[in-house]
């Protein structure tokens, strides 16, 4: 066993215990285990509520765990010399006294470090501040108050970054930045978690996700793993002839449903297995598609049962 | 702004940043800038300063010009050295103010997050916030007082006194003294309020309303109570000749200092216990 773990390649960089945390009587964060490693980004996805800002505030010691720990390099976040040097964070609510200017903010965050006017000015030229740094944050825009987020995150040239919907409010251009910034901080070898519930998103940055919802663990695989773990890759099939078609592909594990005349969906079947019957029985195929089940789709899945504000469903008759 | 790809170290695996760890010395640096860098500290420090300093002359000035036309009951109460420091009252609102605003602005605006983020243990950001703020009060404080004690004796010109008077001095300075006791009280109950309104109200409700109450009581309660109240208890060591009934004037001093002290440690304990 020891043996084992002194090979493994990857060491953990962020370790969470049975992870819980209870406010009164209601439990937002339950028992929740896993394990982050270096160099790859890892998305925390979840419904809204689901426990994702809490369970990132744990880590880095605002909020108290009532049971379970989560631990940083071994350690407790609070009991790290330097924490600014070991994990970068940034935080779904702004955390930026609004009467300071962003310079005199990211100094006041330095000082505590010991670092540099240098590192300071370095950080506003990556975030893209450099021509508001000197105002006031009151008059920054959601978008700069984001960029300014990240500035103070990586202020430290952490190893690990955490960072709460960093998209949120940022523009095209915006998104795009932070998207090339999370893949090359990963490239570096870096830790990166990072929470959405833009599924989108999350498919575009990451390589590896943790699902949760109402604080439990749904998943924590990776992001291939999930999509296809979703299941339900159906083939769209078109033809004048469908009802020959459906007898012909009827079996034990097969499940054909056809919601238009003339179309057919086949669940069970790939596309070459379809095209090579139709192409035996000399039926004329007008589409033949194979849809995969999205991102979107397989976190819908997963989700299902734990998503904390469900929409009502507004049928026609209702509505009228 | 831009969207070119950043560069974070241009040559990864190699720390080129110098951080160093997390000390007591380095978060008051830190405590020090944040309070210099807010608009309100400078305004309402301001106010502390110029409510002592002027009101000391201001009340100097209107008592020579009507000496003539007081009568002879009020000028034999009359006591330079206390109308000189009549601003104190005023300036320990302004100081009040500011003191639960340092810490109480960085929770209603999210900033607490940051500095406990990076001060984790979180005990070195409330010392560090008590020696800056309570160390630039007691420097601004005792200036002015000091000024306010040199205005207003040369507005009195032939009705005031000097610093060698007895008690003369040891008001002044314990203008100053006093003033920096309620900062750090005011900063102890903005950590354990955490809103500005609510501890603002704490403040001025334990310093101005409370002895105010006590006239309700009866006058043996009174009698018994009221010299241990803060800011009762704080006051005799800014008052020439505290009366009678009330503490001398560093055993005042003492009982208001053990309030704040009081109010320190609840504020430590909690800020440790408390999720941010």
């Amino acid at each position: 066993m020891w043996c084992l773990r002194r090979f493994r390649s990857v060491p953990v960089v962020i370790k969470a215990t049975d992870l819980t945390m209870t406010y009164g009587d209601k439990t937002v964060v339950d028992g929740l285990n896993f394990e982050l490693r270096p160099g790859v980004v890892t998305g925390f996805l979840g419904p809204n509520g689901a426990g994702k800002s809490t369970t990132m505030r744990m880590i880095v010691g605002l909020d108290r765990p009532t049971r379970g720990s989560v631990t940083v390099h071994g350690k407790y976040y609070r009991d790290l010399p330097a924490p600014l040097q070991e994990v970068g964070v940034l935080l779904e609510a702004r955390a930026v006294h609004t009467g300071r200017s962003a310079y005199n903010h990211l100094r006041a965050m330095a000082l505590t470090h010991g670092i540099s006017r240098t590192r300071v000015q370095e950080v506003i030229d990556l975030a893209g501040l450099t021509e508001v740094a000197r105002q006031r944050v009151c008059a920054f825009s959601l978008g700069m108050g984001q960029r300014l987020g990240i500035a103070c995150a990586l202020l430290g040239d952490p190893q690990t970054l955490i960072l709460d919907e960093p998209v949120n409010g940022l523009d095209p251009d915006g998104v795009l930045w932070v998207r090339n910034l999370l893949k090359a901080l990963a490239a570096e070898g870096r830790t990166i978690f990072v929470s959405s519930h833009l599924m989108t998103e999350m498919a575009l940055t990451a390589e590896h996700l943790i699902v949760i919802g109402k604080g439990r663990l749904l998943a924590d695989q990776p992001i291939t793993a999930i999509i296809n773990s979703a299941g339900r890759a159906l083939v769209l099939v078109r033809s004048p002839d469908a009802a020959r078609l459906r007898d012909l592909l009827a079996g034990p594990d097969v499940v054909v449903s056809s919601s238009h005349a003339g179309e057919l969906e086949v669940a069970g079947l790939t596309a070459e297995q379809i095209g090579q019957v139709a192409f035996d029985a000399r039926i004329v195929i007008h589409q033949l598609t194979s849809t995969k089940a999205s991102l979107e789709e397989a976190f819908m899945e997963l989700t299902n049962e734990a998503v904390e504000f469900h929409g009502g469903i507004v049928t026609p008759e209702e509505a009228a | 702004m831009t969207t070119t790809a950043p560069v974070i170290s241009p040559t990864p695996g190699q720390r080129r940043v110098l951080v160093e760890p997390v000390t007591q010395r380095r978060v008051i640096a830190s405590e020090w800038l944040k309070l210099r860098t807010l608009r309100s500290s400078w305004i309402t420090m301001g106010l502390a300063v110029a409510a002592l300093a002027l009101l000391g002359l201001l009340i100097g000035i209107i008592t020579n010009s009507n000496w003539n036309h007081m009568n002879p009951a009020r000028i034999a109460r009359f006591n330079p050295v206390d109308a000189s420091l009549g601003g104190v009252n005023f300036a320990q609102l302004a100081i009040a103010v500011l003191g639960v605003l340092v810490i109480s602005g960085e929770y209603s605006t999210g900033m607490i997050r940051s500095s406990l983020g990076a001060v984790p243990k979180r005990l070195p950001v409330l010392w560090a916030k008590l020696l800056v703020f309570g160390a630039a009060t007691l420097v601004l404080m005792e200036i002015a007082a000091f000024a306010a004690f040199w205005l207003g004796q040369a507005a009195l010109a032939g009705h005031g006194t000097t610093i060698s008077a007895p008690g003369a001095l040891r008001s002044v300075i314990g203008t100053g003294l006093y003033l920096t006791v309620v900062a750090v009280l005011s900063v102890a109950l903005g950590f354990i309020i955490r809103s500005t309104a609510g501890a603002i109200s704490a403040v001025i409700g334990l310093l101005l309303v409370l002895p105010g109450i006590m006239n309700i009581l009866p006058q043996s309660w009174q009698d018994n109570v009221s010299p241990y109240l803060p800011s009762n208890a704080g006051s005799d060591i800014y008052t020439q000749h505290p009366d009678p009934g009330s503490l001398a004037p560093w055993t005042g001093f003492a009982v208001f200092c053990l309030y704040a002290a009081v109010a320190v440690v609840i504020s430590a304990v909690l800020l440790d216990r408390r999720n941010a």
